[in-house]
């Protein structure tokens, strides 16, 4: 009787095995794929929106290990560092690009991605990565300003308005070099890409030359600044700002005319994922317009599948703001990664703007190194003292 | 007059400590469409309820306290172990250890945590492994935990009177039970002390962790992350149940401490 027993509950655990490889062909259903995705970048769930990794796990017996990061240069390193394996990132445009420079993207086997159908003809032909052969667009938007009419009378149509005197200690920047910089070089009409090193000094001396009129460099605290009335006019990334702009009568969103950035965000698959097989099931249940659907319904970015849009509300998808018409996308240029010598150079201009100018940091060293050679003198005049009164 | 002015003081000082967490409860009540943590828009308790459908953070939570709790046992156990050993050191040598032990705490954590990583990484790629995880993570946190409970345990053994060690052996007891007899209940606050530290500095380690986590992601990071977008109401929701938690905790533990040591004192003057 006994044997019996455990002979069917043998079965029954045998069971669900059974149905998942039924459903899913020669994938590894025994495998946890290891996601790494940007913080608060997916429905997970709650409040009745739709749990996209429990559903992948529902469809495929496939286990996610989902686990977050908050800039592209974080992804990197934890990337570089070794000790991480993931099997699914989804870093922006010139991220990828970096990343494919040093080989550390796995090319993608789209016989097993067919859903990458259902991406819109524009996205698949990046700057950052040509042809798409290593990753599959998951959102895109572009940098625009966003502004409190109560303070604010004139309509804004121009990044100068974030050098305009009269809003003087209520403008707000971005908290990081490359979008900082960007806002620069649309005034400057260069491209964002640039790899002349003059260009990068004359956007940097206009970004000092704004620098005392900002209120603050910060990242999502412009919409705590922005809400309390406590800045006037900041910059920020479209698929953001549309949920402060919707829920706040008096908050408006404008492209400027001068251009502005438009980015991406894609998925790829580390040259190191020991599941290439599976990881491309997940994207290819990401791609899937009802997924992508439910997905943006919660993300509140822009999809780059139009067949996605049947499943986002009306006024969402005729929103201008997260889906500006040809003629601004027209103005917009994409990310793509910067040669080394530039990128440190960046990093040098970017501190010089924050910091103030090598003279002040060269004073804060010799302050110091001043305090420091204070306490060592301390420090030895108390021993020799100690000793002198010990002998 | 004079006590007015104090009874202001204390006021203020008391402001100033608890008015950020007043203002983290109150908006975690906040009925917000943007996540907004400065404009109040009146009652709910939806952060409530999305906290525990939310499984990525209820997991990353999860972690945090699976690797605190282990984290203080494991460096409470050998760092009262360290402390007994080093106690019995000579002079020069407990010097030196003692300058070793507490390297790791004067060390900046962004130090520690790279050096610890390359060493991880190294040692899973040594051993075959594809990735560092709650192993690492733990380890790491006992690693830097270990000083604290040292540095907590050692004044209660050197204030401890070293001939009772000895009397106990004198009188025939073998001297692993002397210790777990004599010793031990002499050094338990410290010991207690110890183990809370070490608790309440691996939940809050960002940095550290933040380098040895491969896969594995605990609430600090997680929050962290969150600050491209916005940070959610959900963790305001998230502070205030761990801060009633430990809140009650604490007036449990603190109201019958007091009962015992008046109990104690009533037995004392009756004898």
């Amino acid at each position: 009787m006994k044997k019996w027993i455990s002979l069917a509950l043998c079965l029954l655990a045998l069971l669900p095995v059974l149905s998942a490889s039924a459903g899913a062909e020669e994938l590894d259903t025994s495998v946890t794929l290891n996601v790494y995705n940007w913080g608060e970048y997916i429905s997970n769930g709650t409040e009745g929106s739709l749990d996209v990794n429990a559903e992948f796990t529902r469809r495929t017996g496939i286990q996610v290990n989902y686990t977050t990061f908050d800039s592209n240069e974080s992804l990197y390193s934890k990337l570089a560092g070794g000790g991480a394996d993931y099997d699914i990132i989804i870093p922006s445009d010139y991220m990828i690009s970096k990343l494919l420079n040093e080989g550390m993207l796995a090319e993608l086997d789209f016989d097993n991605i067919p859903n990458f159908k259902y991406i819109d003809e524009k996205f698949r032909d990046p700057d950052y990565d040509p042809g798409c052969a290593h990753s599959a667009p998951y959102t895109w938007g572009v940098v625009g300003l966003f502004y409190n009419t109560d303070y604010i009378d004139e309509e804004i149509t121009s990044w100068e308005a974030l050098w305009d005197p009269d809003y003087a200690g209520k403008i707000l920047m971005f908290d990081n070099p490359r979008d900082a910089f960007a806002i620069a070089q649309m005034r400057l009409g260069q491209s964002l890409n640039t790899t002349d090193p003059a260009d990068w000094r004359a956007a940097a001396d206009l970004l000092k030359e704004q620098k005392p009129m900002v209120q603050a460099y910060v990242m999502d605290q412009i919409f705590d600044k922005m809400e309390a009335g406590e800045a006037w006019i900041a910059p920020y990334y479209s698929g953001d700002a549309a949920l402060l702009v919707e829920n706040n009568d008096s908050i408006q969103f404008a492209i400027p005319e001068e251009g502005t950035n438009y980015f991406v965000d894609a998925i790829c698959i580390p040259a190191t994922s020991t599941h290439k097989r599976e990881a491309e099931a997940y994207i290819n249940f990401l791609l899937d317009p009802e997924i992508a659907g439910a997905n943006m319904d919660y993300v509140g970015y822009s999809t780059p599948e139009s067949a996605a849009k049947e499943y986002l509300e009306e006024d969402v998808v005729n929103d201008p703001l997260r889906y500006p018409d040809e003629e601004t996308l027209s103005r917009t240029e994409v990310f793509v990664n910067l040669p080394d010598d530039v990128s440190k150079l960046v990093d040098t201009l970017w501190a010089e703007v924050k910091m103030g100018g090598p003279g002040e940091s060269a004073l804060l060293v010799a302050i110091i190194l001043g305090f420091l050679a204070l306490y060592v003198g301390i420090v030895i005049y108390k021993r020799r003292k100690r000793k002198r009164e010990m002998a | 007059m004079k006590k007015a002015g104090s009874r202001i003081y204390m006021a203020l000082v008391f402001l100033f400590l608890y008015a950020p967490i007043l203002v983290l409860v109150v908006f975690s009540f906040n009925d917000t469409a943007t996540a907004s943590r400065t404009v109040w828009d009146g009652f709910t308790l939806r952060w409530y309820q999305r906290l525990f459908e939310d499984r990525m953070l209820l997991e990353a939570l999860r972690n945090t306290i699976v690797i605190a709790v282990v984290a203080a046992i494991v460096s409470t156990v050998l760092g009262t172990m360290a402390a007994v050993g080093i106690n019995s050191m000579k002079k020069l040598p407990r010097r030196i250890v003692m300058n070793v032990t507490n390297l790791p705490m004067v060390n900046p954590d962004i130090v520690t945590g790279v050096s610890l990583m390359l060493l991880f990484v190294a040692a899973v790629s040594l051993f075959g492994g594809r990735s560092l995880g709650m192993g690492s993570l733990t380890a790491a946190h006992i690693t830097f935990c270990l000083p604290y409970v040292i540095l907590s345990v050692l004044p209660k053994l050197r204030q401890m009177d070293p001939n009772l060690y000895e009397a106990a052996q004198d009188l025939g007891s073998p001297p692993v039970k002397a210790f777990f007899k004599v010793v031990l209940p002499e050094i338990v606050p410290g010991i207690v002390t110890g183990m809370i530290m070490a608790f309440t500095l691996s939940i809050d380690d960002f940095v550290i962790s933040y380098f040895t986590s491969g896969t594995t992601q605990t609430l600090p990071i997680y929050i962290y992350s969150m600050t491209r977008r916005r940070v959610s109401p959900e963790i305001n929701a998230l502070s205030t149940v761990l801060f009633t938690v430990v809140m009650a905790l604490l007036i449990v533990v603190n109201v019958r401490g007091s009962k015992d040591k008046a109990a104690e004192r009533k037995g004392e003057e009756h004898s």
